[in-house]
């Protein structure tokens, strides 16, 4: 793998606290490059649910600063969210599939958002579907699929539009460890063709099916293990781990 | 992997730079399930009755005005019948030698009797004739009766008939114009009540609609989705209920219309039958269902922008 030449990504001194409460996150500091793939681990409560909110712009700082995309997303106007979105596929933990749609309107979803015809969305939708084996549900509203199905939606629906980057919270939770091997190899592949990747979960067994992975761990909402050590076994020197190189 | 390569591959990067589109599938649009139609078709034809009605009392005003504005009427209220006759005579020589007059004439008796029927009486026995009722002499001046030409015509007429009264007729009628302009005044007012009370109805409906939407409006958000997507989908919605209970309100309020119509042409008199409709009233009429469904969409438009620019 190249060396990065631009960060994709840039969080520095970052904090969020909900109200008047104690800061759930505090002094997050991070570099991501483009094409990489990336694991971010830690326990539940650990914060990685709403450090992938303030990556995928679901969520503003309490302080610090954000660079999405070489732009500062902190005081981005508010019109130009949607383009930044468009750029940024994200697999929620609770799937957020909107219930009055079918399997394919809502893998359809984000192109139809960004005004791509229907004669050029019909067949990529359901060459996804088949892919993530849902090819004979296509026309299944959420309600009638099951936990499994309604998180490889979700995931096709994040992939569709080949995002810049993928950020996906606990994506394979749901589905069996075929299934979810076979996501992880789509990961990889949009991986490969130039989106960099970020996948939120505590699943070591899955870090370990990704070597080339880069890992951040956080810990009481302190990114506490950006080196990259627990990935086992740790094949790369924390020297050229973009993340150990980036400012803590 | 050959599914996935064309899945991921056919469209590439190009969406992103192309316009964006209101699609209906991204919300779920509950099309006359409310009661939104409804109550837009009442407002509608509340307000079609309402613009018929002062649309129809400016008509009467301005035939009335019309026909009055050039009328003048002389009363020659001398007591004694004979020498009421006689200063009626000359005043009607000088009046039909004046220049500005174009047609002078004197109300016939049978005229007066029927006028004066209602609160006198015409019963068995009754005599009218016995009562000092002045002759009256209808003219018709061939400019509108302005005070400089009543002042020349009491100059002609008081020489020869010095307790005659000049008056404009236009005058007579100026209470019931004024009361009429009122009316008109009245009907725009409630028009615009109708109209507050419809964009509070929208509004309303639109927030509740946000509020039962606000999930999958996250979601679209989250995807890219901009508030004026968004808005299109409550847009269109709203345009179709609109248009729906338009129509309705339209038809409702014409058939209340033709009702009052037939009621009204039965009373057969006076300025009554100037109150018609014209047909650049009925287009301003039927153009009402179309000027409601405009400013629903428009306020259903402000309302969800504004309860997007509060989401992030």
């Amino acid at each position: 793998m190249s060396q990065p030449d631009a960060e994709i990504v840039q969080f520095d001194n970052v904090g969020l606290r909900y109200g008047t409460d104690k800061e759930i996150l505090t002094d997050i500091s991070f570099t991501l490059y483009p094409g990489r793939f990336y694991f971010l681990t830690g326990a539940s409560g650990a914060g990685k649910t709403s450090l992938l909110k303030l990556l995928y712009l679901s969520q503003r700082p309490s302080r610090g600063l954000i660079r999405l995309f070489g732009t500062d997303a902190i005081t981005l106007p508010r019109e130009r969210l949607p383009g930044f979105r468009r750029r940024i596929g994200v697999v929620f933990q609770d799937f957020r599939l909107v219930d009055h749609l079918s399997a394919f309107d809502n893998v359809a979803l984000p192109l139809r958002v960004a005004g791509v015809s229907e004669k050029d969305i019909a067949r990529p939708v359901g060459d996804m579907l088949e892919w993530v084996g849902l090819g004979d549900r296509q026309h299944a509203r959420p309600a009638t699929l099951s936990g499994g199905e309604q998180q490889r939606v979700a995931i096709a629906r994040a992939v569709i539009a080949r995002p810049d980057m993928l950020v996906a919270d606990e994506p394979t939770g749901n589905v069996d460890p075929d299934m979810a091997l076979k996501l992880l190899r789509l990961f990889e592949s949009l991986n490969r063709l130039g989106t960099t990747v970020v996948v939120a979960t505590h699943d070591v067994h899955l870090i370990r099916k990704v070597p080339e992975s880069l890992i951040m761990r956080l810990d009481k909402g302190r990114l506490s293990d950006p080196t990259g050590a627990l990935r086992y076994p740790p094949r790369r020197p924390a020297a050229t781990n973009p993340i150990a190189a980036s400012p803590l | 992997m050959s599914i996935l390569t064309s899945a991921l591959g056919a469209l590439g990067h190009r969406w992103r730079g192309t316009a964006s589109s209101g699609d209906p599938r991204l919300l779920p649009e509950a099309q006359l399930s409310g009661p939104m139609p409804w109550v837009i078709a009442i407002m509608i034809a509340l307000t079609v009755v309402a613009a018929a009605s002062g649309l129809a009392l400016r008509n009467a005003a301005r035939t009335a005005s019309a026909d009055l504005e050039g009328g003048v009427t002389v009363q020659i209220v001398t007591a004694a019948p004979a020498e009421r006759t006689r200063q009626a005579a000359a005043v009607l020589a000088a009046l039909r030698t004046a220049p500005d007059v174009a047609e002078a004439h004197q109300v016939a008796q049978e005229d007066l009797n029927t006028l004066v029927e209602p609160w006198l009486g015409t019963r068995p026995g009754d005599d009218v004739e016995a009562l000092p009722i002045p002759a009256l002499i209808d003219v018709r001046l061939r400019a509108v009766a302005t005070p400089d030409r009543l002042a020349q015509l009491r100059a002609i007429v008081v020489p020869v008939a010095p307790s005659a009264r000049v008056d404009a007729q236009a005058g007579w009628l100026a209470p019931v114009f004024a009361a009429i302009e009122t009316l008109q005044w009245l009907a725009g007012g409630l028009i615009a009540l109708l109209a507050c009370a419809t964009m509070a109805a929208v509004l309303l409906a639109s927030r509740n609609a946000l509020g039962n939407h606000r999930e999958t409006i996250e979601i679209v958000h989250m995807l890219g989705g901009t508030d004026r997507q968004i808005a299109r989908v409550f847009q269109r919605s709203m345009a179709f209920d609109a248009a729906a209970g338009g129509l309705a309100g339209l038809l409702l309020g014409l058939i209340t219309i033709f009702a009052l119509g037939r009621q009204f042409a039965g009373l057969g008199s006076g300025m009554v039958s100037g109150a018609v409709l014209r047909w650049p009233d009925w287009i301003a009429i039927t153009a009402i269902p179309l000027l409601g469904v405009g400013l629903a969409v428009l306020t259903a438009r402000l309302t969800v922008l504004a309860a997007l620019r509060r989401m992030l």
